[in-house]
């Protein structure tokens, strides 16, 4: 209940509501295995190890990764991009490389770039975005060439749902030699992940958007490319020995998780994984769908209402504007109504500047959500617009 | 100038808002201000009278006039417009100290603190925290001046 109505949650692509399995797997760990991981000999130590290692188990499968040492463990997508900015773009980045990104990027997955080649004097190029909130691949192509060292772009827009082309633009690039970053954040919930299959050098995803906890994510690499990228942070469990005239480093996947993880949101993860392995993600896709249907036809029979963001393949999310009336106050009296939508720029300024808007009003849909609960927003959007206008 | 203090200005804001016994009759209440909160003129949104929040955006300019201070202000969303409005009727008109010392409880009296706990999208603190920094400002110039006489 939100002020005093029925909660309609549809601010799922910021983060999901939890199930009850996670919810419980964080409370079992504090409860009754509570300990620090990998290096205690005792019995608690050993099961919090065993069930922390199952969750990079689990993770592996559920985004088919090779090998179980290709999963780091991070805080989440922001953390895993700006590790493999600072880890493997410092060492590969030189002066007059080019980095690709795209007009529809988060502002994670924007500033670790610019922050590099404003460091190694390296260039930042962006695919751009169509009026249908696609990206233009030819002119993508075209950005293409042999100084081309990366290729970083999302793989399921979060400001508009689009779901990109990666295979053809992980191929593309692999043809001029450039690695390529996947950022999931928003697609591991939606869609069937498959690294082996994309082929792409890092995936990074966070938890929190899987219906898993807060503060954990996973940076998938490839292990030759891990092996050979230095240290990130230094610390504890990254090392192998230390002495003060030199440090030898541990092995994948330690080597890039120093310090105590966050061990207990890190296991409760794997509950949230089996959660969508067992429901299927066949089946929450195809609800998901429906809904995104419904919600779509539904809003755009409201006068004055703009959909921006007209993909041919979306996930179920919607954005759009009202005539006349701004996105903040639309939230407020959604809010006042027990209806959380996002309302601003969704951290992708670039592309709201590109559609010649402040922001948006974003609805987002989640296996848990209902036809009957589009129906309410629709209601309360017909409200809301009364009242300002 | 015969101005009521600002904690009189505070209590009957809060007996209107005791009327509304639904959240709508608030709000509407509370855009209608907003709607009728007098133009900024464009000479005025500058950026140094920009007050960024994450969402929306507060324009705020300051005058002084015979020891009192004056506001006026803007806001591209209607719902923060009509709050502007009524900091405005609350501190606009007063001395500098009176408004250094404003509490400014009607706020929370009238239920609109979450508003002001979402400064990172609306700007409003922040222009809260401005207001005040104007009649700072203005106590300085204020007092230089009794000091020169």
């Amino acid at each position: 209940m939100v002020k005093g109505k029925p909660l309609v949650y549809f601010d799922n692509a910021a983060t999901s509501q939890k199930p009850q399995v996670v919810i419980d797997a964080l409370t079992h760990y504090y409860t009754h295995y509570n300990a620090n991981i990998h290096r205690g000999i005792h019995t608690l130590a050993e099961e919090a190890t065993v069930a922390y290692e199952a969750t990079r188990r689990t993770a592996q499968e559920f985004i088919g990764a090779a090998y179980e040492e290709e999963i780091i463990f991070t805080r989440g997508t922001t953390e895993g991009i700006n590790l493999v900015a600072y880890a493997w773009g410092r060492q590969n980045i030189k002066t007059g490389d080019e980095i690709i990104i795209s007009g529809m990027e988060h502002h994670s997955n924007i500033v670790p770039w610019q922050i590099l080649c404003e460091e190694k004097g390296a260039v930042l190029k962006v695919i751009p975005v169509d009026d249908h909130g696609e990206l233009v691949m030819d002119a993508y192509k075209t950005l293409l060439n042999i100084k081309t060292k990366l290729v970083s772009v999302v793989h399921v827009s979060n400001s508009l749902g689009t779901v990109n082309p990666i295979k053809e633009i992980i191929d593309a690039a692999h043809q001029v030699g450039a690695k390529v970053l996947i950022d999931g954040a928003q697609s591991a919930v939606h869609l069937d992940i498959n690294v082996q299959e994309m082929d792409c050098d890092f995936f990074a995803f966070s938890g929190h958007k899987v219906y898993g906890p807060t503060g954990v994510g996973v940076l998938y690499g490839k292990k030759e490319l891990l092996e050979r990228m230095p240290v990130f942070q230094g610390g504890g469990e990254m090392i192998k020995e230390v002495t003060f005239e030199k440090t030898t480093y541990n092995d994948l996947p330690y080597k890039y998780e120093a310090g105590t993880p966050n061990i207990a949101d890190t296991i409760a993860l794997k509950a949230a994984l089996d959660f969508i392995k067992e429901t299927g993600k066949a089946t929450i896709r195809a609800h998901e769908e429906e809904l995104l249907t419904y919600a779509t036809a539904q809003l755009q029979a409201i006068p004055g209402l703009t959909i921006i963001g007209n993909a041919k393949e979306k996930v179920s999310l919607i954005s759009f504007i009202i005539e006349d009336v701004h996105p903040q106050d639309v939230g407020v009296l959604l809010d006042n109504q027990g209806i959380a939508v996002r309302t601003g720029h969704h951290c992708t300024q670039p592309l709201m500047a590109r559609f010649g808007i402040p922001g948006t009003i974003r609805a987002s849909f989640a296996l848990y959500n209902q036809k009957e609960e589009i129906d309410v927003l629709v209601t309360g959007l017909h409200k809301t617009i009364k009242m300002l206008s | 100038m015969n101005i009521k203090p600002i904690h009189e200005i505070e209590k009957e804001i809060i007996e209107d808002f005791a009327l509304f016994d639904s959240w709508e009759d608030k709000y509407e209440y509370i855009i209608d201000m907003g709607k009728k909160l007098p133009v900024l003129e464009d000479e005025h949104k500058l950026d140094e009278n920009k007050i960024k929040g994450c969402q929306s955006t507060v324009w705020l300019v300051a005058s002084y006039n015979e020891g009192r201070v004056f506001f006026k202000a803007d806001s591209d969303a209607v719902i923060v417009k009509g709050l502007i409005s009524m900091l405005i009727k609350v501190l606009s008109g007063h001395t500098p100290t009176e408004i250094i010392d404003a509490r400014l409880d009607f706020i929370r009296e009238i239920g609109m603190m979450t508003h002001l706990a979402q400064t990172r999208s609306n700007g409003l603190l922040s222009m809260i925290k401005q207001m005040k920094n104007y009649a700072i400002a203005f106590q300085a110039i204020g007092s230089e001046e009794t000091d020169h006489k």
